[in-house]
Formats: C-alpha cells, sequence, structure tokens
C-alpha cells in the first residue's frame, strides 16, 4: 500500500515534471511562415497591426503616415500600437502576439533579431518587388542586416555632431568651431569660466564619458575606431582609435580635474528636459543629435547656437565631416498573420520619399533615404542642415549589430568609465582585458 | 470464535466504513476546491517559472529562438568570467548587510518612542508613516534632487555649517550606498508601523513585574521587548533580506537621474550601476544580461543561483532562530 503510494507520488510527479517541460518548449517554439508569393497582391486588404514605441506628439506623426497609407489603400486598416519599447516588443513576438510590423528605437536588436528569425528575412520581398536598397544611405544599410541576412530596414536616423553656443564663442574670441579634438579642447578651456571660489560657472565643454550623449560610440568615428572585427570577435584592444581617443580624453579631463567636472556635471539639469545645460547656457559646447535643434526650438527657442560636424582626431582630419549615425528600424514579425500587408506597410514607410520626408520633419529626424535628404520639401534650418550632412558623408559610421546587443559597447564603456578618473595603469592590458571579456560573451551566445 | 453480538457489531463497522469513506473524501473534495485556485496560482506563478528557469538556465537561449541545451556552460561563464557579478554580488551583499538591519533599528526605536507618545500620537504616527506612501520611482527622483551636489538643498543646508565642498551623494561611488540607505530609513514607514502594532501588544503586566523585580529600561528591552517581538522581528528581517536581495528600483532610478539621463520608454542597460558600477545590484546585472544583451539563458542562470542563496538563507536563518521562539523555548 505504501509502496504503492510512493510509486503513484512518483509518477504524478514524473508527469508534472513533463507537462511542466513540454509546457515551456511548446512556448519557445513557433517558427516563421516564411512564403512568399510570386508576386505582390494587386489590391491590399485586411487588418494589419503595427506596434512602435513613439508616444504623445511623436505618435501622432507615425498616425499622420499610416493614416496617408490608409487612404491610398481603403480597404486596409492598420491596428497602431503606440508607446511599446523594445522590452515590450520583443516579449509579444516571442509569446507569439499579434505582432505584424515592429519598429525598434535601437540598432542594438539587429543581431539577435536577425539571428533568432524574430524579423523575418526581407530579401524575398526585396527581390520580388525590385525595392533599390542602394537608395538607403550606406550607413543604415549596414545596421539594418546581420551576417548577410537583411531583417528590418532603417526608419529615419539620429546624427551627432558639435553643438556650440555663438555668443559664448564670440565672446571668447573664437571666429569659427574646433576642427580637431585638440581645437575642441583649446576652445574648451578658453570658454571655461570659474566662479569665486573655483568652481566651474560656465564650461566649454563636458569631456567627462557618461555625460549627457559622451559615449564611446558616439567619439568612435572621431578616430575612424573599429570595435568588431569580420569574424565578429572584438578589435577594441587592437584598433589604434580607441587609445588615441583615451588619452586624448583623460588628459582633457585631468587639466580641468576630475573632482570638479564631476560636481559640475552633477549639478545639470537632465538631458531630455528644459533644464538641459546646453540649453540653459552652462554648457558653451556639446556633442549631441539632431534631435535637440527641436527640444531647443521648443524650450529654448532664444538661444544663439550653430552646429558643426564633430571634430576629429588630430591625425585623423581627413575623417572631418562625418559623425556616428544610429537611428530606428523596422521589421515583420516572425508570428505575422499577415506578412504581406505588413511589407507594404513597411515597405511604404520606409521608401517612400514622401513618406519619409514627411516622418522627418514631423519627428525632426533625419531621412534615410538619399532622395529624402535632397527632398525641397525636407525642412532644412541652418542648425539641421549639419546633421544632413552628415547623414551623406562617407566618413560617418555606426556600431555594428551584434548578438548581444549593446554588450560589448556597455563593457568597453565601463573600462573606459573607470580609466578618466585617474588616466592610470597600463592601457593596452586593459584593452585586452576588454577584448576577453567581450570575446567571452560573445562564446556564450553563439557557441564557442 | 466470534459471539453473535461481535458479528452483528462487525457488521455494523463494516456497514459505516463507506459512509465515512465518503464523508470523508467529500471533505477532502470541498477542501482541495478551496485549495485549488491557490494551487493553480502556485503552479502558474511559482513552479512553472522556478522550473523553466532551471531549464533555460541549462540553455542558450535570446528569448526569441528556440532554446540550445549546453549543460552547464552558463554557470561556468557565471562563476569564472562573469566581469560583473560579484561586484553586483557584493552591492547586494552591502544592502543586505547594512541597509536592512539599519533600516529595522531606525524603525524600531521610532516605534519605541512612538508608544510613548501621550500627545498628538496619531499626527507623529502619520508623519513617520507618510513617506512610505510615496512610490519608489517618485521618492527616489526627489531624493536625488535633493542632495544634487550643486543645486540641491542638502549641500546649501551643509554650507551654512562651513562645509564648502557638500558631497557628491549619489554621483559619488563611495557615497551612492549610503544616500539610498538614507532613502531607506526615509520610507521605514511600513516597518515602523508593524513593529509599532507589535509593541502596543506586548503585556503592560509584563514591565510592571520586571519593574518590580528592579530591571531598568535596557534590561526591560532585552528581556521583555525583545522576546516578546521575536516574531514580528523575524518576519520583517526576512522580508527586509529578500526584498534587499531582490533591490532594484530604487538604485536603477538613481543611477539613471544623477547620470541626467532620465527618459521614458527607452533602454536603461547603459546607465544602470552608475557611478562605477557601486549601484550595480544583482538583479540589475540579470536584467542587463536577459533584456540589453538577449542572453536569457545566462539570465535564468543568474535567477536560479539567486532563489538558491534567498532559500538558503531562509533556511539557515529560520533553523538558527528557532531556538529563541517563545513556544520553542516552552516546549
Amino acid at each position: 500500500m505504501i509502496r504503492s503510494t510512493a510509486l503513484r507520488r512518483q509518477l504524478v510527479g514524473a508527469v508534472a515534471v513533463a507537462a511542466a517541460t513540454a509546457l515551456i518548449l511548446s512556448g519557445c517554439s513557433g517558427s516563421a511562415n516564411q512564403k512568399v508569393d510570386k508576386a505582390a497582391p494587386k489590391v491590399l486588404s485586411g487588418n494589419v497591426s503595427f506596434w512602435h514605441f513613439f508616444t504623445d506628439r511623436e505618435a501622432k506623426v507615425i498616425q499622420s503616415v499610416v493614416d496617408d497609407f490608409e487612404k491610398a489603400n481603403p480597404k486596409v486598416h492598420v491596428s497602431v500600437h503606440s508607446g511599446q519599447d523594445d522590452t515590450k516588443l520583443q516579449q509579444a513576438i516571442s509569446a507569439g502576439n499579434n505582432v505584424d510590423l515592429g519598429m525598434s528605437y535601437s540598432t542594438d536588436i539587429v543581431g539577435s533579431f536577425c539571428t533568432s528569425g524574430a524579423f523575418r528575412d526581407l530579401a524575398p520581398y526585396i527581390k520580388r518587388d525590385k525595392v533599390d536598397i542602394s537608395a538607403l544611405t550606406p550607413v543604415t544599410r549596414s545596421y539594418t542586416e546581420f551576417n548577410g541576412k537583411r531583417c528590418a530596414m532603417p526608419a529615419l536616423t539620429d546624427d551627432y555632431a558639435l553643438y556650440y553656443n555663438t555668443d559664448l564663442m564670440t565672446a571668447a574670441g573664437i571666429t569659427s568651431p574646433p576642427r580637431t579634438l585638440s581645437e575642441l579642447e583649446t576652445d574648451a578651456l578658453k570658454m571655461t569660466t570659474y566662479n569665486a571660489d573655483g568652481s566651474i560657472k560656465v564650461l566649454g565643454y563636458d569631456p567627462l564619458m557618461g555625460y549627457y550623449e559622451n559615449a564611446a560610440a558616439h567619439y568612435g568615428p572621431a578616430a575612424g575606431a573599429k570595435w568588431l572585427g569580420s569574424d565578429g570577435k572584438s578589435v577594441i584592444g587592437s584598433d589604434a582609435g580607441w587609445p588615441e581617443l583615451m588619452k586624448w580624453q583623460t588628459a582633457f579631463v585631468k587639466k580641468i580635474g576630475y573632482a570638479k567636472l564631476k560636481r559640475f556635471s552633477a549639478s545639470l539639469g537632465q538631458e531630455f528636459t528644459a533644464q538641459n545645460s546646453f540649453q540653459k547656457g552652462k554648457l558653451a559646447m556639446n556633442m549631441d543629435g539632431e534631435y535637440r535643434t527641436a527640444f531647443i526650438a521648443d524650450q529654448a527657442p532664444d538661444l544663439k547656437y550653430a552646429t558643426a560636424p564633430f571634430p576629429t582626431a588630430d591625425d585623423h582630419t581627413d575623417l572631418y565631416g562625418g559623425g556616428y549615425i544610429t537611428g530606428n528600424i523596422m521589421g515583420i514579425s516572425k508570428g505575422s498573420q499577415n506578412p504581406e500587408l505588413a511589407w507594404a506597410l513597411l515597405k511604404y514607410m520606409t521608401t517612400d520619399t514622401a513618406a519619409v520626408v514627411k516622418l522627418a520633419n514631423g519627428l525632426k529626424n533625419i531621412p534615410h533615404l538619399t532622395s529624402a535628404l535632397k527632398s525641397p520639401d525636407l525642412v532644412v534650418s541652418a542648425q539641421y542642415k549639419t546633421f544632413v550632412d552628415v547623414a551623406q558623408n562617407a566618413n560617418s559610421s555606426t556600431t555594428p549589430p551584434s548578438p548581444v546587443g549593446a554588450g560589448y559597447q556597455q563593457t568597453f564603456e565601463q573600462y573606459w568609465d573607470k580609466y578618466q578618473e585617474t588616466g592610470a595603469g597600463d592601457l593596452a592590458a586593459g584593452l585586452t582585458k576588454v577584448d576577453k571579456q567581450i570575446n567571452a560573451s560573445l562564446a556564450l551566445v553563439s557557441g564557442p | 470464535m466470534t459471539t453473535l453480538a461481535e458479528r452483528t457489531t462487525g457488521r455494523a463497522v463494516i456497514a459505516a466504513r463507506p459512509g465515512q469513506q465518503r464523508a470523508r473524501r467529500r471533505r477532502l473534495l470541498v477542501v482541495f476546491g478551496m485549495l485549488l485556485p491557490a494551487l493553480l496560482g502556485l503552479a502558474v506563478f511559482f513552479v512553472y517559472p522556478l522550473l523553466a528557469s532551471i531549464f533555460f538556465s541549462l540553455t542558450r537561449y535570446d528569448g526569441l529562438s528556440d532554446p540550445q541545451w549546453i549543460g552547464l556552460r552558463n554557470y561556468q561563464y557565471l562563476f569564472t568570467e562573469d566581469p560583473n557579478v560579484w561586484v553586483a554580488a557584493g552591492n547586494t551583499l552591502w544592502f543586505v548587510v547594512i541597509m536592512v538591519p539599519v533600516k529595522l533599528a531606525f524603525a524600531f526605536a521610532v516605534a519605541g518612542l512612538l508608544t510613548r507618545a501621550r500627545r498628538s500620537s496619531g499626527v507623529w504616527r502619520t508623519l513617520f508613516y507618510l513617506p512610505a506612501l510615496v512610490p519608489p520611482v517618485a521618492s527616489v527622483v526627489a531624493f536625488v534632487f535633493l542632495f544634487n551636489p550643486g543645486t540641491g538643498p542638502i549641500n546649501l543646508i551643509l554650507s551654512f555649517f562651513g562645509v564648502k565642498q557638500g558631497p557628491l551623494w549619489f554621483n559619488d561611488p563611495n557615497l551612492s550606498k549610503p544616500s539610498l540607505l538614507l532613502l531607506a530609513v526615509w520610507v521605514m514607514g511600513d516597518v515602523m508601523i508593524i513593529f509599532l502594532a507589535g509593541l502596543l501588544d506586548v503585556p503592560r503586566e509584563l514591565y510592571e513585574a520586571s519593574s518590580l523585580d528592579g530591571a531598568n529600561g535596557p534590561q526591560k528591552l532585552r528581556y521583555v521587548t525583545f522576546p516578546a517581538m521575536i516574531p514580528v522581528l523575524i518576519f520583517s528581517l526576512v522580508t527586509g533580506v529578500i526584498a534587499a536581495l531582490q533591490y532594484f528600483t530604487e538604485a536603477a532610478v538613481a543611477s539613471t537621474v544623477a547620470l541626467g539621463k532620465a527618459s521614458v520608454g527607452e533602454g536603461i542597460g547603459a546607465t544602470l550601476g552608475y557611478p562605477d558600477n557601486s549601484l550595480l545590484t544583482y538583479t540589475e546585472w540579470l536584467y542587463v544580461r536577459g533584456f540589453s544583451n538577449f542572453q536569457f539563458g545566462y539570465a535564468s542562470a543568474l535567477a536560479v543561483l539567486l532563489f538558491i542563496v534567498a532559500a538558503a538563507f531562509l533556511v539557515l536563518f529560520l533553523r538558527k532562530v528557532k531556538a529563541f521562539m517563545p513556544e520553542e523555548a516552552t516546549s
């Protein structure tokens, strides 16, 4: 009797574990049906769900372009889900929710989404509909594919350049924006003023890593620095650009004083509020994206400022004019119920010049289509034009997609953050260790 | 050989058995039926996620494609190659060992004082409890602004006392955790209320008897208050330690706001841990590896380890304190 009860318990336990395992596995499976019709449907009809992360005013801009699509295709209804960030999008796709088309704010997901098939391979659609991929700017082409698989299309870009306060620059007797990092440092020190107690009153340029948009990724193009090699492994330790940038930045920090800069930076306003230090005139020069022009127009319309490409390392003046580029991306979910409709909407929003210009004018981001960058309908102010030029410059670059997202950048930035405090220690050995850490993390995802 | 009476009784017993069994079965069904919602909840929200985490921790899994079995590789990476896991574990341990006892001690002291308040006790209780009602994100944001080294009122007040260069608080790796400790002490109202209820429950006669025996204040605390409060203290300590092991929101928001990058709807993977990883907690690191680096298999291994540590602490701690429980002492 006891034995049979025990047996029964064991059996029930085994069944429960087996059921749970089956449940787990069933929750993870589900491959995409990648069948593509030989010809695009002549008349589009049905429902398509579109998930994006924008909210409020920006969501209305997206909606206006969706409305145009629906007007052109009266039998189509687009169900728009706004305010869905990357985590929600990932979970929804993973859980098999009805996501036809998804938009992400980060190019960092491309590696994972392409590898896993979370975003479908777009090559069959592109080939069938003869979409000209060369119409995309080169950098946006590169960050929307991974290992030769195009699973996403760019949807506007964020480009980075130098903002400078023209009043403060004139007051310091500077007539033109800096073109090299040495000039940036010299001008910044000239424009920096101090209070009676020695604390910083106005800072020429804040060199602290981590501050606002001061990230390794954004500095990289200034020295043509590379992240990953053709084998997908880290080359940070062997690239000459990174130590050059790190030594310049750390020496710059030392000239003003790490503690003094830290105190000043800590007292500045939040980046994405009206208290932004550049907008408040506490910072004379700053690295930032094109979206700042919209913030300034809205929150500090009286600010006198101009923009210029970000300065290059002293021995890389040939790279001047370029900058860091990233952007939003869009793809068709693996669980899409209506991939043809999703593709039609994706194609419209990312390859139709008029739609892209409308989005760019509304969101104040930079178009990813060469035709849109040159379009007379694109509203281009003097400050915004710098970013339009950066987008088309051959020296502009981006961070490569990887299966660990931005993990490799985070590992390197942690090391740089620490290094800038003193600039002491063996930099070469430190960067080799960074390579090792990144490669170990990549091996965990891709296998040894 | 059985008598007729015995046989009759035996038949009666045999006849009664099926009835009793039916009643027992019915009772069991009722009990099971009443327990079912709770059991279902437990199975869906505890057993299934736990089994899933254990399974995923043995796989390479990005949260999107099918998991691939890799055995103990994630655990090998955790113990030998992960550059931040021990930093994160050390920070979390700090919160467990320093923050929890300090918060409890402060809450206990305030509750003790409130039991002695003769006038406006309701007002005082409300005042001390109010901060606990503030949502964690709002309280952290407020604290980071209050402690802003350049514009915050705390350093301004310190300057009146001759401190010209006030601390950097949340921007200083040495002070970021103590700054969060101050926040934890400020929002101790929830624990304080539990302690207050416990203290008011201690029989007055015990104090009177100890007074007659000549006990002074500290002796009353040691021999009357503490023994009576042990169940409440254990509960607060256990829940406090488990919450500290899972410490996330306050540290994440403090890092993001102190770095000047407060925003809504975008990833926070890059700001977690600021300054200098001093606020990188174990669960934050788990989040980064899972949601920012698409390493859900590895994140599951981190989660399993956290579960084991929490469970081990609980078992060891409860075993240790069992001897001090009043009912155990008397049995």
